[in-house]
């Protein structure tokens, strides 16, 4: 497996991380239309990151003139020109699926608060 | 000097890289080579011209027959031993007993043929190992996945040989013709070949230049070169 992963290593990109399902993403995506090139913006709920190394992908959702739309993107891509976190959110669930289902109001997340993060000399533990 | 050449190597297994236009290209990785050369055939002698290519490290079982084999050609034991056939054009010229192939043999867009031996599937009905139809699930069928009629009755009183019955499916040598090499990584020794290649991952392949090539893809070949 050590050749495979060597072979995609080569591919991965750095900036693509930081951004987990639930997470409300802008994807600028590189469109080439005839002999020009542009940027292309989705932007939506990340519903779920499936796969590993080079062959990671993950798919936004967004309502689109009222119709649900979705998008695969490889996480990897070279014509992603970057994704930018507009919003995250608190979910429990890695594939959120259930969202599909849903519209409108129910399909509201819960934004994440800001992580507090513990100063020394305070401890964390909890159960005493 | 189109030479048909060929490694023996280990198939890796299978992922995607992105092509320049950032379409993914599903490939086959391959570790070939390198190959020393451990014998030459040559028509004169044996009829046919040949390279007789060694791959792999061989340290321990070595049987004495082999051992035998590969003193006489001053190189160390091999794991596999396989041979290339060459165009009777090229003949022998350039090759030396105990020169050693690579994997910069082969270019990035060069067809290449793969062969290796398919996954065994162990004893299959005709429906999995002859692509037959079966009769209906349900609808008050009483025809599901039987071979049905194998052929006539008291005349002839037997079954035609080669009758496609169920039987071993899989484990059989299979080539696969014109793919195309993606990348070539000469430092690790290992090729990316486009679309899947038979057998398991970790078997014993055998890479070679394309055998089959239409007219204008040998003329595209050698105006690569």
């Amino acid at each position: 497996m050590d050749a495979i992963r060597l072979v995609e290593a080569a591919q991965l990109k750095k900036d693509r991380q930081g951004f987990a399902p639930g997470d409300t993403v802008r994807v600028h995506v590189r469109v080439v239309e005839g002999e020009k090139e542009r940027t292309q913006l989705f932007e939506g709920v990340v519903i779920r990151k499936r796969g590993e190394g080079a062959r990671a992908s993950f798919t936004v959702r967004r309502i689109s003139y009222g119709v649900g739309v979705e998008r695969t993107f490889p996480l990897h891509s070279p014509r992603i020109e970057r994704v930018e976190v507009v919003r995250k959110s608190r979910v429990r669930r890695s594939k959120l699926y259930y969202l599909r289902g849903l519209a409108g109001k129910a399909a509201r997340l819960k934004e994440k608060r800001a992580a507090i993060i513990p100063t020394s000399g305070e401890s964390s533990e909890t159960g005493e | 000097m189109a030479r048909k050449e060929g490694l023996i190597g280990r198939k890796v297994g299978m992922t995607q890289v992105f092509g320049d236009d950032g379409n993914h290209i599903p490939v086959t990785v391959i570790e070939a080579g390198p190959c020393t050369i451990v014998g030459l055939r040559t028509k004169e002698t044996h009829g046919y011209d040949a390279l007789q290519l060694g791959f792999g490290p061989k340290r321990k079982n070595v049987t004495k027959p082999q051992a035998g084999f590969f003193k006489k050609v001053n190189v160390p034991a091999m794991r596999a031993v396989r041979e290339v056939r060459l165009e009777k054009t090229e003949k022998l010229q350039g090759y030396e007993i105990g020169q050693s192939l690579t994997v910069g043999i082969f270019a990035p867009g060069e067809l290449v043929d793969v062969v290796g031996v398919s996954k065994g599937k162990g004893f299959q009905g005709g429906v999995k190992r002859h692509g037959w139809s079966g009769g209906d699930a349900t609808h008050g069928s009483m025809f599901h996945r039987a071979p049905g009629s194998i052929g006539a009755s008291s005349d002839p009183s037997r079954v035609w040989p080669g009758h496609k019955l169920p039987g071993r499916m899989g484990g059989d040598r299979r080539t696969v013709l014109n793919l195309s090499v993606v990348r070539v990584l000469p430092e690790q020794n290992l090729v990316l070949v486009r679309g899947a290649v038979p057998g398991a991952s970790g078997s014993l392949v055998m890479i070679r230049k394309s055998v089959k090539l239409t007219k204008a893809q040998q003329q595209k070949a050698a105006e690569k070169k």
